[in-house]
Order: C-alpha cells, then structure tokens, then sequence
C-alpha cells in the first residue's frame, strides 16, 4: 500500500499565533503560460495566507515562481499566461471580501485594490519606473487615482513620503526625471510610490537586489518600520536567507511553481523538514563556522519548465529520493508539528506515527 | 532646451550651404543655357536682339566661371531677396513660385496630419490586438501601400473616380473656379478636390509609420514599468497612452524627419499627373527646357524648407524625451 | 506535455544534444524557410528575373512592331473551344479576331469581337526571330498564335499598335535589372563608406554621418529630376541606362552605410575580433575574414529591401519622362503612355497591365526582404 498523504485544512491554525482571519487567502492558485512549446505550470498549486501586520517570506531558487504568484495577485501576469485554477480571496478593511483570481480583468473593482489596498514594489528598479515621466508626476499619479484630494496635497503627499523613504531633498527630486537617479534612489522612489496610498498589504519582489548591503539594511528596515506604523501585512519575495532571518515572522519555500514547506521563521531555521529547505540552508555560509569549506551547492540543475518530473517535482535533485515512492504521487502539504511539508518522508512520519 | 536649440540651428547652417552648391552644380550641368537657345530662337525668326541677349549674359554672369555665377545668384538672392529671372516667361522668378510653394507646403503638412491621424491609432492597435483580425488588415494594406508608388496610385485614383464617380478630377478646384476670387462655394470646391492628392501623397508614408508605430510599441508593451502603471489601479487605456505609447512616440516622431523630404517628392510627381498648381508641374517644365534659375529657386527652397521641417521634428522630440534634452 | 518517465532511477541531468554549429547564414536560411509569404516571395522574384532573362521567348510578338489597324485593340481573351464546320466543337485554344466598328452614338471607331474568326493558339510556336541570351537566334515562343501571321494582344495594344504584355515582359529586363545594378552600387558605395565610418571612428565616421544626414534630408525627387534632365536627349540608351541607374542607387546607400557601420560599431568590442586582431590579422583581414561573414544576412535583406526602392525611383523618373527614353523600353517608359486620365479611360489595360506587374514585384521583393530581415535578427521569433 502506498502511503496516502493526509491533506490538511488550510484554515487550521496551521501558522499559530496570529489573531483573525487572513488579510489575503490564497488556495488552490495555478498560474499557466500557454507557450507554442507547451504549457509552463509556472504557479502550480498554490496555498498561502498573509495577515496584517506580519512578514511572509517568499522563499526559492530562480525560476520557481515566485514573482509570477506576485503577479498573479494583482493581476498582471502578461500573456500568454493566466490564471487558470484557485482562488486569491482579499479581505477589505470593512470586512467584506472579493475573489481575485475570479474578478474581471479590466473591472473597476480590481482597478480599486490594485494600488490602493495592495501595492507592490518591483524586481527590476531600473526598468520598472515610466522613462520619460517624471518622479513625483508618477507618484502623485497614483494618489490622486485613489483619493479624492488636490494636486497639491497630493505633492506635499509625495514629498513627505520621499523624504521618508531616505531620497535627500526630496522637493527637487520630486521633478527628477528615472535616470536622474540611481539605482538605489530609484528603488526607494519605487517603495515610495508602493506605499503612497498607505496600502493594506505590501508585495515586494526582491526589493534589495540591485542594491549595496547598506542600503539594503535601510530599505528593509524602512518597510519593516512601515509594516508597524500601518499594520501592513507584507509579502516579501527573496532567495537572501540572510534577508529571510532578518524580517521574516512566517516562511513559505517554492520550488517548481509549488510551496514545499512552510512555517514560522523560527521552525525554518531550527528545524527544516523538506529536503529542499534543507539544501538551501546548507548552501549559505553560517557565522561561528570558521571552516573555510567549499559550500554544497544544491545538486543538480532545476529542470526545465516544460519537463516536470512526475511524483515529487524535487526527485531529481533529492538525497533521501526513495524510488517507487515519490516518483508515483505528488507529496501533499501536511502538518508536521509547527511546519507545513510536502514530502513523503514526513506524510509516511505522520501516518507511521 | 534654448542651447540645444540653437545647437541645432547651427548645424543646419553648413548643410544649407551644401544644398545650395548641390542645386547650383545640377542646374548647371546640362550643356548650353536658356540664352542659347533663345539666341538661337531668335536667330531663327530672323529679329536680332544680341544685345538683349547679352545685357542679360552680362547681369547674370553666364558664360563665367560656376563659381563667379554661383557668388551673383547667392548675393543676389541673400541681399535682395532676388533669386533671378525666369528666362522661358521673362518674369523674376520670385513672382512665380511662392504661390505654388504655398501649396506644395501646405498640401505636405496636410499630408503629414493625415498620416499622423491614420498612422497612430492603426499602430497603436496593431500592436495591442497584435495578430488579430484587424492588425492581419493594416499589415496588408500596409505593404500595398508601400508597394504602389504614387503616381500610379494618382492614376488608379483618378481612373476609378472618373468611371465609377463620374467625378471630373485633377487640379485643386473645379475648372469654373480658377481665377474666381475666394467664396464659401470655392472652398468647398477645393475640399472636394484636395483630400485625393493627400491620401495619395500619404498613402505609403502612413503604411511605414503604421509598421514603425507597431514595431516600437510592441517593444515596448511589455516592459516592466507597464506593468507598474497597471499595478498602480489605472485603466488601461489611461497607462496605455500615459506610458508605452509616450515612449513609443519618441521613435515615431524622429521619422517625421525623413517622412517630410518624401512627401514633398511625392507631391512634386503627383502634382505632374494630376494637374495641381503647385510646384511639381513648374519645376518639371522648367528643367525640361532649362529655365535654370526657376528650377534652381525652386529646388533650393523646397530643399530649405525641408530641412526646416527636419529641425522643428527634432526639437518637437527633444521637447517630448527629456533624455535628448539633457544630453 | 512532457513529463518524465516514471521509472525508478533517478533521471539524468541535462541531455541536451550537441548543438549543430551553423554559420549565421545557413541559421538565417533555416529561419526563413518558416516565413511562409516570404519563402513565396522568393520564388516570385526568381520567376521574375528568369522573365527578365528569357523575356522575348515568352513574348507573342515583337515589341517594336506597329500596326496602326491594332491601335488601342483591347485584351483579347483565351478559349478552349472552337466550333467544327460540322457544328461540334472541339479543344482547340484560340482567341478570337477583333473587327473595326463604328459606334453610331459616339461616332468612332471601336473594336468588338469577331466570332468568326479564330486565331488558334499553340505552345512552343514559331514567331519573330531573337537570339537568346545574345548569344543563338531561334524562332521558338513558349505560346502564341500557330501562324506567324496572326497577332494576339493577351494585354491589350497601345496608340500604335504594339502589344503590351510582349513589352512588359521585355520591360521587365530593364527595370529589374536597374534595380540590382542600383543595389550592387549602393552595396559599394554604402559598404565601403559604412565600414569605414565604423572602424575607424573618430573625425572620418563624423564626416561620413554628416554627408549621409545631408543627403537624407533633402527632399530626392527635384534633386533626381534635375540630375535625370540634365541627361542630354540624344545619349545612347545604354549610356542614359548607366546614369539612371547611378542616379537611382543614390537612394539606397545611405541607410545600407548606416547599418554597416552601426554592425562595425558593435562588433569591434565583440571578444572574437578582438582576439583576431591580437593574432595578429591585418585590419583588411579583420574585415573581410570575420567581420564580414558575421553580419552578411543583415546587408542581404537591406539589399532586398532596396531594390523594390529603385524600381520605383526609375519608374518614377521614367514616368515624368526624365529618366529613360523611348525606344528603351522600361516599366516606366510603358506607364509614360498611361499619362491621362483621357487615354486611361479609353483603354485602361495600358495603366492596369504594367501597375499590376510592377506591384507584383514591389510586393514580392517587400516581403522578401522583410522575411530576410526577420530571419536575420537574431532576438526575433
Ligand atoms: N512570459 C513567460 N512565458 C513563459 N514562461 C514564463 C513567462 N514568464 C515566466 N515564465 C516561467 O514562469 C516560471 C516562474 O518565473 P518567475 O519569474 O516567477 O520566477 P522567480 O521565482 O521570480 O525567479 P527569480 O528569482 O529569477 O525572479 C519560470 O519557469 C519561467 O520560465
Ligand atoms: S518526496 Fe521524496 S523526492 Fe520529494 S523531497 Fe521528499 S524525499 Fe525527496
Ligand atoms: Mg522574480
């Protein structure tokens, strides 16, 4: 007999320690692009929640998803790809809650949400601002689509928030035009125009990659110091560990479009369960080792989108790979004390136990 | 923004000079001059008017060195305006042209509005509805409009309206109008008339600038900082024209550039076939029999003006990418 | 959907094939071959050029012969047809006579079909005499009438008689040829100032960019039209042929100059030619050995795209009546005879004939220079 997964409720309080019901409620997401070589599963599955005032780490190798769940939060995934499965409910501040996977794509109401209640800061900050439109117009542009003030409050709006966000004489750099400014300033010009509309959730996608260490620690604490002041709840996207231990209060590991392990920080790094979890921890150098070895990378390439492996799409690069078993099922997510895991080993645990 | 200016007013200075030896050079390459064969003609009818004939010689210098004929005619057209005379209808040249030129330009920049009108919204669609139905109809007719030249169009044009419209064609107003004074009726008339010569003139300029127009939005659709501006809660049709189509444009308008000096050949040749007052029909005559300082005048000025328009379309674009401006 | 095999070893890594390693060109050839308009195209334009080499073979009758009785005859049809004495009919292709008329309302002369008389039509008959490719005489047409003495006009007939398809199919010697002599100029002349704007940089590319920025912006017709008429009357064809011709491919090298030198620009920082100068190869060498190879299916498809542009500078010229002269007979020297609206109404087919064929080819050459151009770029799908 093959050992059957025990599925788990998601609505179990399978992340403890967080009151009320999820700000964002992600289940059963499939994001597919359909190419002329064939169907890339690029979110395959999909089962998260975020909540107010928290930090969701969203964590994995290049490749395996993540900004296309970003993306497909808002909406705007380019075609060829779309939703094709799940849903991605939002709670408002009044309590009510919309389907965003199921809302029409031009429609008034998703226009609503997008920038307002959830904003999102971009991978790339040197192509993700508008070329030729200056700073401010692009920041100001978006409060007063939200809000029904003046031009002017809407400067002062955006002047205040560029200082904030650290760009020196923020009233001069209000009329820069992108490449007037660094890559550093044009990352903070980016959180700036994210967060004009104090928005109740926060996506960033790599929000530090193009940047220096020390702006890094600044920006990070900027939105983690936002987070507070807005009880925001924020989705953080990185493949930074060292980011990860810095901000994170929960962790969701992807690999191959699908969420192997999730859990509170802590449990991640104390006591990673997938095997996956465990390579990346193990590929990044630990302070207090002194040993200069050579770090294991993780074995093996991701293989190619259009030839996912059947059974457990990490087979072909797992060390406890048990044959006859995880290349005939795919693993579903279980508990597993504090953790959420997808991976035989611990289903065949669960249920020996 | 001013210095740029007038950075660019200087270099158009140098190759004003060039167009101007250009013109003369070809004016005066064909053996022989209008007086040749106007002694000759004289000859003929048996008055003899060899002092006409030289007095003139004389004013213009002919039958000295190019260059001394070139310094007459510069001087003459840089301090008085002058561009010479007409030898085949005894007339200042200046008397001749500057209505036809008034046409020819004002026909050119209608065209060029035309193009604008049709270009943009076709390339604009095409490239957001890439691969439809629609974009599938602009791409062929596009490259029929790039395959017919324009004369032929003018004939094709001319042939179908007089058969199947049984609308009398050419020129730019109905015969009984011509020499009329201006009236609300006349206007009308020259409505009627004016719009075939445009669509002709811009027929192919639109079938490029459509295909320009599709190729630098598409580039341009799918760049990050659309998908910020959809992010943000715009509309499409706001972020559409707010972002990629502004920076698409920039391309756009620095074919403004090379577009200009094609209409205004376009519209010589079509003026040829269909009859219209402007300069194409006058030129054409005028280097068949060597009226050389008409044909010079007039190639000079229409050249000048074109690299007038030239400049105005990069300063309109240094005026729209503030990445030129701060170059 | 490929999926793995489900079978219990752990899979390979990456069994990616040995990549074939083809040269640019046979790449941009293989990519071509996908664009299907394109790859029509190709055969059109080749199907057009053999009519330019074997034009009089395919002609029915010789293109100076006149024949005031045939003037403005209208195009004659092809039946399959005929009736026997007996009242059968039987295969035979044929067309059918024409006789004079007199239209009573109009009072003029117009043609009209004479049934009676059929002109049988055969392939591979005998007609005018011609040398093939200069070089042996024959009789042989591809088609036309079984007797000598008969004349079709498939087209149509112009003011004097002559038929127009025989002159479209010899017109399209010269104006196809004008269009590859222009381009070979430009080639040279764009090539050699391109290339050596690119390499060599500083103050000589200046120059260069500025003459091509001259030239492009002022407006080509008047300066074409004052050159072509300042081609005396009485110049044999072929010396007025070369002139036009060079007039002509002024239009074209500018923008083929550019693109050479844009291609040099970018490939001299490129690690290969680097590591070929360092090996010691001459700048020529450079050029000729690596540069060249490396960007040639770019110039091919620009070259593509000029042609059509200079067919239709010399028709355009011709046309106007300043470019080539008649005897010389040209796509624009056959239009030259649809001048007004009058004659284009009286008959049409002298417009409609040579503008089909010269859209035909205008077309054809677009799309197969844009499938080349396509087909060469290395970041298009
Ligand atoms: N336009 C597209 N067409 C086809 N496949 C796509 C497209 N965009 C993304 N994908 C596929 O979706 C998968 C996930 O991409 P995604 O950008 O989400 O990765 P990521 O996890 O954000 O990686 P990175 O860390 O490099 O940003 C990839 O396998 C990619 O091949
Ligand atoms: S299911 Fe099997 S192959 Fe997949 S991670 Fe677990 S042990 Fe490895
Ligand atoms: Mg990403």
């Amino acid at each position: 007999m093959q050992p059957t997964p025990m599925p788990i409720d998601n609505s179990a309080p399978a992340i403890s320690q967080s009151e009320g019901p999820p700000l964002l409620e992600i289940s059963g997401l499939k994001t597919q692009f359909f190419t002329d070589d064939g169907v890339v599963k690029a979110v395959n599955g999909v089962d998260l929640n975020i909540h107010s005032n928290r930090t969701l780490c969203v964590l994995g190798e290049s490749g395996c998803g993540k900004s296309i769940l970003a993306r497909s939060i808002l909406r705007i995934v380019d075609a060829p790809g779309r939703i094709t499965d799940g849903s991605i409910v939002y709670r408002s501040a009044d309590g009510r809650t919309v389907d965003l996977a199921a809302v029409r794509p031009g429609s008034r109401e998703l226009r609503s949400v997008r920038g307002d209640d959830i904003a999102m800061i971009f991978q790339e900050p040197m192509s993700s601002l508008g070329p030729i439109t200056r700073i401010g117009k692009q920041i100001t542009e978006t409060i007063l689509l939200h809000r029904n003030i003046s031009k002017a409050e809407a400067r002062e709006t955006a002047i205040e928030l560029l200082d904030k966000v650290g760009i020196p004489k923020p009233a001069e750099r209000f009329n820069a035009y992108p490449f007037e400014l660094s890559g550093g300033m044009r990352q903070r010009a980016m959180i700036a125009m994210a967060l004009s509309c104090r928005p109740r959730l926060l996506i960033a996608d790599e929000p530090t990659t193009a940047l220096d260490v020390t702006t890094q620690a600044q920006i990070l604490d900027l939105i983690d110091e936002l987070k507070e002041e807005l009880e925001m709840g924020v989705m953080l996207i990185t493949h930074d560990l060292g980011v990860v231990a810095e901000v994170a209060e929960d962790v969701a590991v992807m690999y191959m479009g699908k969420v192997v392990e999730k859990s509170d920080v802590y449990s991640i790094f104390e006591n990673p369960q997938h095997p996956y979890t465990r390579a990346l921890l193990d590929s990044v150098p630990r302070i207090g080792v002194t040993r200069r070895e050579r770090l294991p990378a993780i074995r093996g390439m991701v293989p190619h989108p259009l030839a996912t492996p059947s059974g457990c799409s990490f087979r072909t690069r797992c060390d406890s790979y048990m044959p006859s078993i995880c290349d005939r099922q795919e693993p579903a997510l279980v508990q597993h004390g504090e953790t959420q895991v997808a991976c035989f080993l611990h289903s065949r645990e669960s249920i020996h136990d | 923004m001013m210095g740029f200016c007038l950075r660019r007013i200087m270099y158009m200075i140098p190759t004003l000079f060039l167009v101007s030896i250009v013109t003369f050079v070809i004016i005066q390459l064909p053996p022989g001059d209008y007086l040749d064969s106007l002694a000759a003609d004289m000859g003929e009818s048996g008055s003899d008017n060899t002092a006409v004939v030289e007095t003139l010689r004389q004013q213009y210098g002919l039958g000295q060195p190019m260059y001394v004929q070139y310094y007459k005619w510069m001087k003459g057209i840089l301090l008085h305006g002058n561009f010479g005379i007409s030898f085949e209808k005894n007339v200042l040249v200046t008397d001749l042209i500057w209505d036809r030129l008034g046409w020819t330009f004002g026909i050119s920049m209608l065209t060029l509005l035309f193009i604008w009108i049709t270009a943009l919204p076709i390339g604009i669609y095409s490239a957001v509805r890439k691969y439809s139905f629609g974009d599938y109809t602009a791409t062929f007719f596009g490259f029929i409009g790039l395959a017919v030249p324009n004369f032929l169009l003018a004939l094709l044009m001319m042939y179908v309206s007089f058969k199947y419209f049984g609308q009398s064609v050419g020129g730019l107003v109905s015969p009984e109008y011509i020499g009329e004074p201006w009236s609300q009726a006349k206007f009308i008339n020259l409505l009627q008339h004016i719009w075939m010569p445009i669509v002709v003139v811009g027929t192919s300029g639109a079938a490029a600038l459509i295909r320009i127009m599709r190729a630098n939005l598409l580039d341009e659709l799918y760049r990050p900082y659309v998908a910020t501006a959809r992010a943000k809660g715009m509309s499409e049709f706001q972020l559409l024209m707010k972002y990629p189509v502004r920076v698409a444009l920039n391309p756009f308008i620095s074919t403004i550039g090379w577009i200009l000096p094609s209409l205004v050949s376009g519209e010589i040749i079509v003026a040829v076939v269909m009859n219209l007052p402007t300069t194409g029909p006058l030129l054409l005559r005028a280097l068949l029999v060597q009226d050389m300082y008409l044909a010079g005048s007039l190639i000079l000025i229409v050249s000048l003006l074109t690299v007038i328009g030239t400049l105005i379309s990069d300063l309109l674009l240094a005026w729209i990418d503030p990445r030129i401006r701060y170059q | 959907m490929n999926t793995l095999t489900t079978d219990s070893t752990v899979p390979a890594e990456d069994e990616v094939a040995a990549p074939v390693l083809l040269s640019p060109l046979a790449l941009t050839w293989r990519k071509f071959k996908r664009h299907r308009i394109a790859y029509v195209s190709l055969y059109i334009v080749g199907l057009i050029y053999l009519m330019a080499i074997f034009g009089e073979f395919l002609t029915t009758s010789d293109i100076h012969e006149t024949s005031t009785r045939r003037a403005f005859a209208p195009p004659m049809g092809i039946h399959l047809f005929a009736p026997d004495e007996d009242g059968s009919s039987r295969f035979q292709l044929h067309a059918k006579g024409l006789k004079l008329e007199v239209d009573k309302v109009a009072m003029r002369r117009v043609f009209a079909v004479d049934e009676e008389k059929i002109i049988p039509l055969g392939f591979f008959v005998k007609g005018y005499e011609y040398k093939v490719l200069g070089l042996f005489s024959t009789n042989r047409h591809f088609f036309g009438p079984v007797n000598p003495r008969d004349t079709v006009y498939f087209m149509g007939a112009d003011r004097l008689g002559r038929d127009i398809m025989s002159r479209i199919i010899i017109g399209t010697r010269v104006s196809m040829s004008i269009g590859l002599v222009g381009v070979i100029v430009s080639l040279v002349i764009g090539v050699t100032l391109g290339g050596i704007s690119g390499f060599f940089g500083g103050w000589v590319d200046n120059l260069i960019q500025r003459l091509i920025e001259f030239i492009r912006s002022i407006p080509t017709i008047p300066l074409w039209m004052g050159l072509a008429a300042a081609i005396p009357l009485d110049w044999p064809p072929l010396k007025t042929y070369f002139v036009v011709t060079l007039i002509v491919s002024m239009i074209g090298w500018t923008s083929l100059a550019r693109e050479v030198r844009g291609k040099f620009l970018s490939l001299r920082h490129e690690d290969f030619i680097i590591a070929a100068r360092l090996d010691g190869l001459s700048d020529m060498e450079v050029i000729r050995k690596h540069m060249v190879p490396s960007f040639s299916s770019h110039i091919i498809a620009s070259l593509t795209l000029a042609v059509p542009l200079m067919i239709l500078a010399e028709t355009s010229l011709s046309f106007l009546g300043v470019g080539l002269q008649p005897p010389v007979v040209s796509w624009g020297t056959l239009l030259k005879e649809a001048q007004n609206v009058r004659t284009i109404i009286e008959a049409p087919w002298l417009l409609i004939a040579p503008a089909t064929m010269i859209v035909t080819a205008v077309l054809a050459l677009n799309f197969l220079g844009d499938g080349l151009r396509d087909a060469a770029d290395p970041h298009a799908h």
